[in-house]
C-alpha cells in the first residue's frame, strides 16, 4: 500500500469509525448512567436497543411514519420499557447483593431476546430505507447521507442529554442521587423516581441507536443487541464507567478501532480488538480514561 | 414538635435503640449525647425515615411518621444534616444549595434564602462556584447546614456537626446553630462533644448502648457528676 492510498484508507476508516462509534456512544451512555445511579451493569441494555429498532421498524412500516416521528415513538416506547423493567425486575433487588442484581439483568436480557424471538420470529427483517441513499465523494473519501444522519442525530442527542444532566432540576437530582443517594433523600428527592427517569433517558438513547443502526445496516433481528451491547459496555468502561463524557469518548474510540482493524487487517479481528481494548484498560487504567482514582472511604 | 415513644430499632440482629422515649418541644434545642455506638445516629436516621424501626411511634407535629419515606418528610419541614456532612462533592456550592431547595418552587423565596445562608456563612459565598469536594471540613459542614436551611426546616436534625473540626470552628458552628434556633427552628442535636452540646441546649438526653440513661435540662446534666465523669472529662 503506498502512502497515498494509505492516507485515503485511513480517512475513510475515520469516517466509518466515527459513525459506528457514535452508535456505541449512544448505547454506552445508558450503561454508564444506570451504573452511575444504582451501580448496576444493566446487561439488558443492548436488548433495549434491539427493542427500539423494532419499535422504529413497526412505526415506519406499519404506521407509515417518517424518520423523525418514528425515532421519537421508538424512544418513548423504549423509555417506557426501561421504566417497567426497572420497576419489575431491578427495584426489588435494590438492597440485594450486587451480584444478584447483575444476574437479574442477565435474566432480563434473555427474557427480552427470547420473548422477541417468540413474538417476531428469529428471522431478520429488512429495515425500510427512510432516505434514498446518497453517496458523497469528498476528496476521495466516501461518505453517505446515512452516516451524516447518524452522526448528526447522535451529536444532537448527546448535547440534549448533557444539557438535561447539567442544567435541569431533574438532571441535578440524577447527579445528586448518583453521588450520595441517602443525602439526596434528605433533600426531599424521591430517589425511586429519579432512578426511573434515568432508565427512561438511557433506554431512549439506546432506542435511537437501534433505529439509526436499522437505517444504516438495513437489517434488524432479535439478537442484534448482544454484540453492540457488549461493545458499548466496553466503551463505557474504557471512558470510565459512570462518567458521561467518558461514554461518548469510549464509544468513538471503539468505533474507530473497529473500523481501523476491519479496514487494515480483517473484519474477523474486529471483535477481538474490542476485547483486547477492554483487557488493556482493565490492566492499565481500570477506572477508565476519564476516571479518577477514587479511594474507597471507610 | 416531636414525641418518640418506646422506639426499638435493629440493625440485623443488633438491637441498636432500646425503648427510647424522647420529646422535643417547639422552639427548643434538645441534644442527644453519648459515646460512639450509643445509637444516636441510628435514632436520627429513624426519625428522618432512612431506617424503619421495629416497634414504637414517632409523632411529628402530632402525626405518626413511622413508615413515611425520608424524602416526603423533608416537605413537612423535618430535615436532617447527616453525619460527615455528605455534601455532593462533585457539585458546586451553588448546586448543593439548589438541591436543598429541591422541593420548592418559589424562585424569589429561594433567592432570598440563599442570601440568608450567605449572611450566616460568608465563606460559602466566596466559594460559590467551587465544587463542594474542594472545601475544607468546616466549610463542608457550613454547606451541609446551609443546604438544609434551603428547605426551610421546622425541625432540624443535626448529626455530629463538630466532627473533625478545630475547636475554634466548632464554636463558630455552634453559635450559628443557636442563631438558627433563635430564628424559630427547633433543633435536635446529636453530639459526642457533650460540653459544647450542653452549652447551647435547653434539654438533653444521655444515650448508652441504645438506652436513655439520663435526661434533664442541659444545666442539670452539665452539673451531674455521672455526666461529668463519663462525657465531660471531669
Amino acid at each position: 500500500m503506498d502512502t497515498g492510498s494509505f492516507a485515503h484508507q485511513f480517512a475513510q476508516q475515520i469516517v466509518n469509525g466515527v459513525s459506528l462509534g457514535s452508535i456505541y456512544a449512544l448505547i454506552a451512555l445508558g450503561y454508564t448512567m444506570i451504573y452511575g445511579i444504582i451501580k448496576l451493569i444493566n446487561f439488558a441494555h443492548g436488548d433495549i436497543y434491539m427493542l427500539g429498532a423494532y419499535i422504529g421498524f413497526v412505526a415506519i412500516t406499519k404506521a407509515g411514519l417518517p424518520f423523525l416521528p418514528a425515532l421519537i415513538v421508538s424512544m418513548i416506547g423504549a423509555a417506557l420499557a426501561g421504566i417497567i423493567i426497572e420497576r419489575i425486575a431491578y427495584r426489588p433487588m435494590r438492597h440485594a447483593p450486587r451480584i444478584a442484581a447483575l444476574i437479574t439483568a442477565i435474566g432480563v436480557s434473555f427474557f427480552l431476546e427470547n420473548g422477541m424471538i417468540l413474538l417476531v420470529t428469529p428471522q431478520p427483517r429488512t429495515f425500510p430505507a427512510v432516505f434514498a441513499p446518497t453517496v458523497y465523494h469528498i476528496g476521495g473519501v466516501v461518505v453517505n447521507n446515512q452516516q451524516i444522519l447518524i452522526l448528526a442525530s447522535a451529536l444532537l442527542l448527546m448535547l440534549a442529554l448533557t444539557y438535561i444532566v447539567n442544567k435541569t432540576k431533574a438532571g441535578k437530582a440524577m447527579r445528586a442521587v448518583s453521588y450520595d443517594s441517602d443525602a439526596a433523600k434528605l433533600m426531599g428527592i424521591d430517589t425511586d423516581r429519579v432512578i426511573s427517569t434515568t432508565f427512561a433517558l438511557g433506554s431512549s438513547l439506546a432506542a435511537a441507536a437501534g433505529v439509526l443502526v436499522g437505517i444504516y445496516y438495513n437489517s434488524i433481528d432479535p439478537l442484534m443487541g448482544m454484540m453492540p451491547g457488549i461493545k458499548a459496555f466496553i466503551a463505557a468502561v474504557v471512558g470510565g464507567i459512570g462518567i458521561l463524557p467518558g461514554a461518548m469518548l469510549g464509544g468513538i474510540i471503539m468505533g474507530l478501532v473497529e473500523a481501523m482493524v476491519s479496514g487494515f487487517f480483517s473484519s474477523t479481528y474486529r471483535d477481538a480488538a474490542a476485547f483486547a481494548i477492554l483487557i488493556l484498560i482493565l490492566l492499565y487504567k481500570p477506572t477508565g480514561l476519564l476516571g479518577k482514582n477514587v479511594k474507597e472511604k471507610v | 414538635m416531636l414525641t418518640i415513644k418506646n422506639l426499638n430499632v435493629y440493625y440485623g440482629s443488633i438491637h441498636a435503640v432500646k425503648d427510647l422515649n424522647l420529646e422535643v418541644g417547639d422552639g427548643e434545642i434538645v441534644t442527644l449525647i453519648g459515646s460512639n455506638g450509643a445509637g444516636k445516629s441510628t435514632t436520627l436516621h429513624t426519625i428522618s425515615g432512612l431506617i424503619k424501626p421495629k416497634t414504637g411511634s414517632i409523632l411529628y407535629k402530632g402525626n405518626e411518621i413511622v413508615g413515611i419515606p425520608a424524602h416526603k418528610l423533608v416537605g413537612q419541614g423535618l430535615v436532617q444534616v447527616p453525619e460527615g456532612r455528605h455534601v455532593f462533592a462533585e457539585m458546586t456550592v451553588m448546586e448543593n444549595l439548589d438541591m436543598g431547595a429541591y422541593l420548592r418552587k418559589d424562585k424569589d423565596g429561594i433567592a432570598r434564602d440563599k442570601e440568608k445562608v450567605f449572611e450566616k456563612f460568608p465563606r460559602l459565598k466566596e466559594r460559590i462556584s467551587q465544587t463542594a469536594g474542594t472545601l475544607s471540613g468546616g466549610e463542608q459542614q457550613m454547606l451541609a447546614m446551609g443546604r438544609a436551611l434551603m428547605s426551610r426546616p421546622q425541625l432540624l436534625l443535626l448529626d455530629e456537626p463538630s466532627m473533625g473540626l478545630a475547636p475554634l470552628l466548632v464554636r463558630e458552628i455552634f453559635s450559628i446553630i443557636k442563631e438558627i434556633n433563635s430564628e424559630g427552628t427547633t433543633v435536635l442535636l446529636v453530639e459526642q462533644n457533650a460540653n459544647m452540646a450542653l452549652s447551647i441546649a435547653d434539654r438533653a438526653y444521655v444515650l448508652e448502648t441504645g438506652r436513655v440513661v439520663l435526661s434533664g435540662t442541659a444545666a442539670e446534666l452539665a452539673a451531674s457528676e455521672a455526666v461529668q465523669k463519663a462525657y465531660l472529662g471531669g
